[in-house]
């Protein structure tokens, strides 16, 4: 994976609370069996006008957007279901990072298996990011993972914090699997205890099947 | 020091711990089903590796799969007949344990969990699945995951996982005549609003908890993730055992009795420390039922559709005008004034026969409305064979709705059944979100007599006036 050091580029917002993977990526668009090329769903009520008249107004519609690489939204952004499709098609879209009030626990996991950010900052700092996208849109942002911060225009840096593992597996660019997969011993040795301890839990594939 | 049911079930499963505050988590099952996890399997394969352990991860196609047709004949819709064949296909590669479409046990995967035994108390289980917290009401801590963790559990049996905060909500007294498990769901979110739990897991406690049947906590445990809440959990009881026993996936003989013996001290100690305690009522709840496009946005069936300017916040105050603009619906009108067009009685929230027949009890008392369309889908084969057996399909088609084919249906509606454009449904599902039941559509989310009362009235109405 990519690993994610220090980002440069502009931002667009879509301020509303309580952004759902529902809104980010409708069901509909669930059957595939891809996780890449989904970029064109991200937001497809909102941005198509089959489905939305005003689309024309939705903020990733609007040129002076175009290739902006950091997302800036409310409250439990990304709640609802689990479906990674909504991460893997707001990297597609080419968002790097996502700047939130607040993260469903599930969406905000799924972003770092994908080498994206998402950074949590005060509610004063994301009205304040927004609205600099806003009213001077072509602003650089900078997210500096190394140092945890947040800067753009006047603004900054914002401090941000994020736990040590996840910072890590971004900055080096881990696969997590592979990690995990290195302490074999350590599993096979608590699978021998716990298993021992409650044995109910073993399951073989010809019993009760 | 007396530790809560929660931290007892996660420091059992501890792998190891990591200076950094994060833990390698042992996962007891998997769940696995079409949409979320073929992506998975690809990159196992991409990369060489294989399941650890098979036998631990259970797989059913439930989304994609229609509720109408024959189940021996393959799929029509092209996309989700590729995602089904892919899972089973995926299955057989990797000699995972696999419920056919044509398999009378086949369901919505949080249906066929308990219902086979596979889900168990004191146990972790994952599924790519948001409402995997259903598991949560046998004392298992249970919760969603993305397909890059999906991932992860095939190849390793292990999650790295951080540990989540406890939040108590403790609920006393008796629940009224026509207030359901699902009433008290709804009513919980409200109080929570939805992130009020996030980062937390919900332990649910109280004699109304207690008192719950096995389908009731289910229905408590699945809508916790619409506060946000990382898992929800009922401690393990008789009422668990009962219902567990027997079940073709759970021990028998001496591990059932070493099993029962440990799981019943699978309970949070006496003053064991909760971040946060919220207490609930129940003997003052009425019939519930959504206005908005969240699941906390709702309130008892006697009430109105709020105003805006009576909200406490400005953010509160936007939301709802949101809401009330994408769902057509004019600030004060009464809730009972709410026609609707479309009925769904189904979902993993509730489609178990106690969900049914609760619905069927009110559907005896009368017909669907004029220019009503009501279905009934059942959680699982087996679910819909037992309601059938007890006449509950005749009481509902003689009524007039539809009796479908087990799976996820109109809450998702990704399997041709879905709410059109502008429609007004009466849903027992879990997410009214603009657009979750089809684009446009309006979802008011109640229980299953609430359901079926609406279904007969052509509008919403208190299932009081029909008990």
């Amino acid at each position: 994976m990519e690993p994610f050091t220090i980002l440069r580029s502009r931002a667009v917002s879509v301020l509303l609370d309580d952004i759902d993977t529902d809104m980010l990526f409708p069901a509909q668009f669930c059957k595939t069996l891809e996780t890449t090329g989904l970029g064109q769903y991200l937001f497809a009520r909102e941005r198509y006008p089959e489905y939305n008249p005003a689309a024309a107004d939705f903020p990733l519609n609007q040129p002076e957007h175009a290739g902006a690489q950091i997302l800036v939204s409310g409250r439990n952004f990304g709640c609802g279901s689990s479906r990674e499709h909504a991460v893997w098609a707001l990297n597609d879209y080419g968002f790097r990072c996502i700047v939130a009030e607040s993260f469903s626990d599930i969406l905000y996991a799924n972003c770092f298996k994908n080498g994206m950010l998402p950074v949590v900052l005060p509610r004063e700092d994301v009205d304040a990011l927004a609205e600099l996208t806003r009213t001077s849109p072509g602003t650089e942002f900078t997210v500096d993972l190394f140092e945890q911060t947040v800067t753009a225009g006047e603004l900054g840096p914002l401090r941000f914090s994020i736990e040590p593992h996840r910072r890590h597996m971004l900055l080096e660019g881990l696969d997590e699997v592979g990690l995990t997969l290195a302490r074999a011993a350590a599993i096979e040795a608590y699978e021998t205890s716990h298993f021992r301890d409650q044995p109910w839990l073993v399951r073989s594939q010809t019993t009760a099947d | 020091m007396p530790r809560t049911l929660y931290e007892k079930i996660w420091e059992s499963h501890v792998v190891e711990e990591r200076p950094d505050g994060s833990a390698l988590l042992y996962i007891d099952r998997h769940l696995a089903y079409e949409i979320t996890s073929p992506q998975a399997f690809a990159a196992l394969r991409t990369a060489g590796r294989t399941v650890r352990r098979p036998e631990l991860t259970l797989a059913v196609a439930d989304h994609g799969v229609p509720t109408l047709g024959c189940r021996s004949q393959p799929l029509t819709d092209p996309g989700s007949r590729m995602q089904v064949e892919t899972l089973q296909a995926n299955c057989a590669e990797f000699g995972i344990t696999y419920i056919p479409v044509s398999d009378e046990r086949q369901g919505i995967v949080h249906v066929i969990g308990p219902e086979q035994g596979f889900t168990l108390p004191g146990a972790t289980i994952v599924c790519g699945d948001s409402h995997t917290s259903t598991h949560g009401a046998f004392g298992a801590l249970a919760f969603g995951i993305g397909t890059s963790e999906v991932e992860h559990v095939l190849a390793t049996q292990t999650l790295v996982q951080v540990r989540s905060k406890n939040l108590r909500v403790q609920i006393d007294g008796e629940l009224p005549r026509g207030v359901a498990a699902k009433d008290l769901a709804l009513a919980i979110m409200a109080k929570l609003g939805p992130h009020g739990a996030t980062g937390h897991v919900v332990e649910y406690c109280g004699s109304t908890v207690e008192s719950l049947s096995m389908e009731g906590r289910m229905t408590l445990c699945n809508m916790s993730i619409e506060a946000g809440a990382r898992a929800g959990l009922v401690a393990p009881d008789e009422t668990t055992f009962a219902w567990l026993k027997g079940r073709p996936m759970a021990p028998k003989g001496s591990h059932w009795d070493a099993a029962v013996k440990f799981w019943s001290t699978l309970r949070s100690d006496e003053g064991a420390h909760f971040d946060r305690t919220v207490a609930i009522d129940a003997s003052s709840l009425a019939p519930w039922v959504t206005w908005g496009t969240r699941p906390s946005q709702g309130g008892g069936v006697t009430g109105r559709v709020p105003r805006p300017e009576d909200a406490t916040s400005e953010a509160d105050a936007a939301a709802i005008s949101r809401a009330l603009s994408y769902m057509n619906l004019e600030p004060g009108t009464p809730l009972t004034d709410i026609r609707i067009d479309r009925v769904f009685i189904g979902s993993c929230t509730n489609s178990r026969l106690e969900d049914l027949r609760a619905a069927a009890a009110v559907a005896r008392k009368g017909r669907v409305a004029d220019g009503v369309r009501a279905i009934v889908v059942p959680g699982s084969g087996l679910v819909r064979r037992a309601a059938e057996e007890e006449g509950l399909d005749r009481i509902f088609q003689q009524a007039g709705f539809e009796w479908r084919l087990p799976g996820c249906s109109m809450c998702v509606a990704v399997n041709g059944d879905q709410v059109e454009p502008g429609m007004r449904c009466a849903s027992t599902s879990n997410r009214n979100f603009e657009g979750r039941q089809g684009p446009g559509a309006r979802t008011h989310l109640m229980s299953p007599a609430m359901a079926a009362a609406a279904a007969l009235a052509g509008r919403i109405t208190d299932v009081r006036d029909y008990l």
